[in-house]
C-alpha cells in the first residue's frame, strides 16, 4: 500500500502532468485562459484576487525552499532547527492564511454574484473542492509541523527526504511512510491539485507573462506567420 | 501594374535630409463628419457580422457617440482615471514613451485584478425582452408585458443605460455636462445648453500606429501585422489578463466573457485582403468613409510620438507618413518589401490625399500617443446651422469665415478631439470646407468663380476642385482605394488561423460549454461564412444559459430562404401544446 502510493502515485501524478499540459495545449489553446469574471464585479476580487494569488506564490516558494533544500544545507550556513522553523512558521501561517483568506473572499463571490456563479463550470467546482482541500490541509500541517497544534514533525526528515528522492528514481517509501498522517493527507492532496492543473481552468498558472518583461512592446507579425500550412512558400517580391 | 513615377519632385528627398527608414504600409480611413447623419448602420451592420455572439452581447466594434456626451464606454476620454494610452516622461532629461497605465512591472503585479479594468456598468448591461410572456401569459385583463431581462445575469433588470443612451443629447445637460472633452473647455465656456452644437462620431479600432494595447499585452498575443497595419489578438495566445482593455485609450480592446478572451475591430481583415471595405464603410448610408493606404517610416514612429508639446502630435504624424509620390520614397517602398500594387494604391489613397494633401483630415485624440490611424474631417455643419438661424447667407465666403472666428465653442471642442486642444489646425479645416462650399456655389450657379476664395485657404482652384470631388461625388472606387493581399498567396486566405475564427467566434459555430467551460476544446476552423456559422448563429441570439436555445430563432439573421430549425416549434411541443 505505502510503496503504491508513495512510488507509483507521484510519478502517475508527474505524467499526467506533463502529458495532460502537452494535450492540453495541442488539443484546447483557445480555452487556455484565465476565464477572468472581472468585467462582472471588481468590487471583491480586488481584496481577493491578490490576496490569493500572492498568498500563493509565497506558498510556492515556501514549499520549494522546504522540500527542495536538504536540512543539512541549513545547518551548514548555521541556521538552527528552531530558527528554520520559526520562519517557517510565520511565513507559512502568514501566506497560507492570506491565500485561505483569499479563496474564500472569491468563493463567496463566486457563489453570491450571479453573472460570476453563472459562468461556474462543474469543472470549475470540483477544482475549488480539491484547491480548498489543499490549502487547509496544507495550513494543518504547517501548524502541526511546528507544534503548535499537536506533536512537533520534522518534516525535513521525512517528506523532504521522499520529496527529492523521487527525481533520483529511487523512492524511499520508508521516509515518507513515516510521516504523520496529517502530512501523508496533505501529500495526496497537493498531488490530486497538480494532476488537475492541465485539466481545469487552473492551467493559466503555466502561461504566467515573465516574458513581458524582455520582449519589445510593440508586436509585428506578418500575415503569413499565421498560417502554418502555407506549402508553395510562396514569397513577397 | 506600373508605378506612376511622377514629374514633380516633392522637395527633393521628401522626408528631408534623412535616409528613410523601414518602409511600413497601413491601412487607414478617413470619416466625412460634416456628412454623418448619426443613423448608426454601420454600428447594426457590424454587430451582424462580428459581435452577434453570447460574451460580445455589450461589444461594438463601431460606435456612433452623439458630441457632446459621454460616449462609450461611458467617460473613456478621461484617462486621468482610465489612465490608456502612452505619456512622455522626462528620464535623464531625455522624454520618454511610458504607458500611461503604467510599467511592465506593475502590469505584472496588477495581473490579478486589473483597477483600470471598466465594468460591465462602464459599458452597458445588454438585455433583451422576456417575449415568451406575450405568448404564453394566462388570458387577463391586462396586457402582458415583456419585462426586459440581462444577457449577463438572467434577471429581469431596470434599463438604465445603454450604448447609446445619449444619443441625439438625450438626457439633456445632466449627461453632457460629463463629457470629459466638455470638462477640459468648460471653465471658459458657459454650456447653454439651447445654443449647444452637436454632432455625430463614429469610432472603430483606430489601428494606432504607435498601439498601447498591443504595448500592453502581458502574453504577447496582440500583434500588428507588418503588411498592412491591422492591429490583432491572437485567439490562440490571449490568456485574458485584460490590460489590452485598459492599455486602449479608445477602449477599443473588449472583453468577451464568455470565452475569456480580448476581441477587437479587425478592420474587416477577410474583406480587406481581398480588396472589399470594411462593413462599416460598404453599408455606411452617408458614404462618409473612406479608405485607403498610407505609407511610413516605421523608424520614426516612436520620436514622432515622443514629441514634447502635444499640440505638435498631428503635425508629427503627418511628417512620418511619406509621400508615395517621391521617388526616395518609392525606392525605400521596395527595398523593404511592398509591392507595387501597393504603391500604387498609395499614390491614390483617399486618405493620403485628406490628411496630408489637403490636410482636412484630423486624428482622434493624437494627444494619446498612440498614431491613431481613423482620421476625421472636423465638421462644418454646426457652423453653417448657427449662420442659417441668424437669417444670414449661410453659403456665403465671408459670413463663414466670421462665423469660424466667432463661433469660439465648437473649435475649441473640436480641437480637444482631434488635434490636442490646438485650435489652429481645426481653423485652417473648417475653412477650407467652408471656402469649398462657397467657391462650388458660385460654379453650380454658374456664376464666375473667385480664385482669391481658394487662395485666402491656401490652396489653388484645382486643387480645391479635386478636393470637392472627393469629399462630395467620388465614386466607390475612389473612395475605396484597398489593394488586395498578394494573390500569390490568395488560396490561403481561406482557413486562416487569425483572430476571430474559433469556437464563439463569428465563423465558428457555437458548440455550447466543452470540457474546460465555456467555449473551450478542439476548435474547428472554416471560412467567415459556412453553413453552420448561419445556421447556428440563427439561434444563438439567446440570454446567457437559455435552456431553451434550439427554439429560438434571430430573424434578422434570416435570409428568407429555407426553414430554420427553431422558426417553428418542433412537433412533440405542438401536440403538447
Amino acid at each position: 500500500m505505502n510503496t503504491l502510493l508513495w512510488t507509483a502515485l507521484p510519478y502517475v501524478t508527474l505524467a499526467l502532468l506533463v502529458g495532460g499540459t502537452a494535450w492540453r495545449y495541442r488539443y484546447d489553446k483557445f480555452g487556455w485562459t484565465t476565464r477572468s469574471s472581472q468585467l462582472y464585479e471588481s468590487r471583491l476580487l480586488r481584496i481577493g484576487s491578490p490576496l490569493f494569488h500572492f498568498g500563493l506564490l509565497v506558498v510556492i516558494i515556501g514549499h520549494i525552499i522546504g522540500l527542495v533544500i536538504p536540512e543539512s544545507w541549513t545547518d551548514a550556513i548555521g541556521v538552527s532547527h528552531d530558527a528554520y522553523h520559526i520562519q517557517a512558521l510565520v511565513l507559512g501561517a502568514i501566506a497560507g492564511f492570506s491565500t485561505l483568506t483569499g479563496i474564500a473572499i472569491l468563493i463567496y463571490r463566486r457563489r453570491t454574484t450571479g453573472p460570476v456563479f453563472m459562468a461556474t463550470t462543474r469543472n470549475d467546482k470540483a477544482m475549488y473542492v480539491v484547491l480548498v482541500a489543499a490549502i487547509v490541509t496544507g495550513l494543518a500541517t504547517t501548524l502541526i509541523g511546528a507544534g503548535v497544534v499537536g506533536e512537533e514533525h520534522n518534516y525535513r526528515e521525512t517528506v523532504s527526504v521522499w520529496f527529492r528522492s523521487l527525481f533520483t528514481l529511487n523512492p524511499d517509501v520508508d521516509a515518507m511512510a513515516a510521516a504523520p498522517a496529517s502530512f501523508q493527507i496533505h501529500t495526496l492532496a497537493g498531488l490530486l491539485l497538480i494532476v488537475s492543473i492541465p485539466f481545469t481552468r487552473l492551467v493559466h498558472a503555466f502561461s504566467a507573462p515573465v516574458g513581458y518583461l524582455f520582449r519589445p512592446y510593440i508586436v509585428y507579425r506578418s500575415r503569413d506567420a499565421g498560417r502554418p500550412r502555407s506549402r508553395s512558400g510562396s514569397s513577397r517580391h | 501594374m506600373t508605378v506612376d513615377d511622377p514629374n514633380h519632385t516633392t522637395g527633393a528627398g521628401g522626408a528631408g535630409s534623412r535616409p528613410i527608414g523601414r518602409c511600413m504600409a497601413q491601412v487607414a480611413m478617413v470619416m466625412n463628419l460634416d456628412k454623418c447623419i448619426g443613423c448608426h448602420t454601420c454600428s447594426v451592420t457590424c454587430k451582424q457580422a462580428w459581435t452577434n455572439r453570447p460574451g460580445t452581447e455589450y461589444v461594438w466594434f463601431n460606435n456612433v457617440e452623439t458630441r457632446p456626451g459621454q460616449g462609450y464606454p461611458r467617460t473613456y476620454q478621461d484617462q486621468e482615471r482610465w489612465r490608456g494610452g502612452w505619456e512622455r516622461v522626462n528620464r535623464r532629461g531625455r522624454g520618454r514613451l511610458r504607458l500611461k497605465g503604467g510599467g511592465r512591472l506593475r502590469k505584472l503585479f496588477t495581473i490579478f485584478s486589473n483597477p483600470k479594468m471598466p465594468s460591465i456598468q462602464d459599458y452597458y448591461e445588454p438585455w433583451t425582452y422576456d417575449y415568451e410572456t406575450l405568448i404564453n401569459a394566462p388570458l387577463s385583463d391586462q396586457m402582458p408585458v415583456a419585462q426586459p431581462r440581462s444577457l449577463i445575469s438572467g434577471d429581469p433588470m431596470k434599463i438604465e443605460w445603454s450604448a447609446n443612451w445619449d444619443d441625439n443629447l438625450a438626457g439633456g445637460p445632466d449627461l453632457v455636462a460629463d463629457d470629459p472633452v466638455l470638462k477640459k473647455i468648460s471653465d471658459d465656456v458657459k454650456l447653454e445648453f439651447e445654443q449647444t452644437f452637436m454632432f455625430y462620431l463614429p469610432r472603430i479600432c483606430e489601428h494606432c500606429i504607435n498601439p498601447s494595447c498591443v504595448a500592453s499585452c502581458p502574453s504577447g498575443a496582440m500583434y500588428k501585422r507588418s503588411e498592412d497595419g491591422i492591429v490583432l489578438v491572437d485567439q490562440d495566445r490571449c490568456r485574458g489578463w485584460r490590460m489590452c482593455v485598459s492599455g486602449c485609450p479608445y477602449k477599443k480592446v473588449y472583453f468577451n466573457h464568455r470565452t475569456g478572451k480580448a476581441e477587437k475591430c479587425t478592420l474587416c481583415y477577410p474583406r480587406i485582403e481581398v480588396g472589399l471595405p470594411t462593413v462599416c464603410s460598404e453599408t455606411c448610408v452617408g458614404r462618409l468613409r473612406y479608405l485607403g493606404l498610407i505609407l511610413y517610416d516605421a523608424d520614426r514612429v516612436l520620436e514622432a510620438a515622443s514629441v514634447e508639446d502635444p499640440k505638435d502630435l498631428y503635425e508629427a504624424q503627418l511628417d512620418i507618413m511619406l509621400d508615395p509620390h517621391d521617388p526616395a520614397v518609392i525606392e525605400a517602398a521596395r527595398r523593404d518589401g511592398i509591392a507595387d500594387d501597393w504603391i500604387t494604391a498609395a499614390q491614390r489613397s483617399p486618405v493620403y490625399k485628406l490628411a496630408k494633401d489637403y490636410r482636412v483630415a484630423l486624428p482622434l485624440h493624437p494627444e494619446y500617443r498612440t498614431m491613431p490611424m481613423v482620421w476625421y474631417i472636423p465638421p462644418l455643419s454646426p457652423v453653417v446651422d448657427r449662420i442659417r438661424d441668424t437669417g444670414h447667407d449661410a453659403e456665403d465666403a465671408g459670413n463663414l469665415f466670421g462665423a469660424i472666428e466667432a463661433l469660439r465653442i465648437p473649435i475649441s471642442y473640436l480641437a480637444e478631439l482631434f488635434t490636442a486642444g490646438d485650435p489652429a489646425p481645426v481653423d485652417a479645416v473648417l475653412r477650407k470646407l467652408a471656402a469649398m462650399r462657397s467657391y462650388m456655389r458660385d460654379v453650380n450657379l454658374g456664376k464666375d468663380t473667385r480664385p482669391e476664395i481658394p487662395a485666402n485657404v491656401g490652396m489653388t482652384e484645382e486643387s480645391l476642385h479635386a478636393m470637392y470631388r472627393l469629399l462630395a461625388i467620388a465614386k466607390y472606387e475612389d473612395r475605396y482605394v484597398i489593394p488586395a493581399a498578394h494573390q500569390e498567396t490568395g488560396r490561403q486566405l481561406e482557413e486562416l488561423s487569425c483572430s476571430l475564427d474559433y469556437d464563439g467566434g463569428p465563423g465558428m459555430y457555437v458548440t455550447g460549454s466543452g470540457p474546460f467551460g465555456e467555449a473551450s476544446g478542439q476548435p474547428s476552423p472554416v471560412s467567415v461564412e459556412t453553413f453552420h456559422a448561419l445556421r447556428v448563429r440563427q439561434t444563438t441570439d439567446t440570454p446567457a444559459g437559455p435552456d431553451n436555445k434550439d427554439q429560438r430563432l434571430n430573424l434578422l439573421n434570416w435570409d428568407g430562404q429555407g426553414r430554420p430549425e427553431g422558426l417553428f416549434p418542433d412537433n412533440e411541443e405542438r401536440r403538447d401544446g
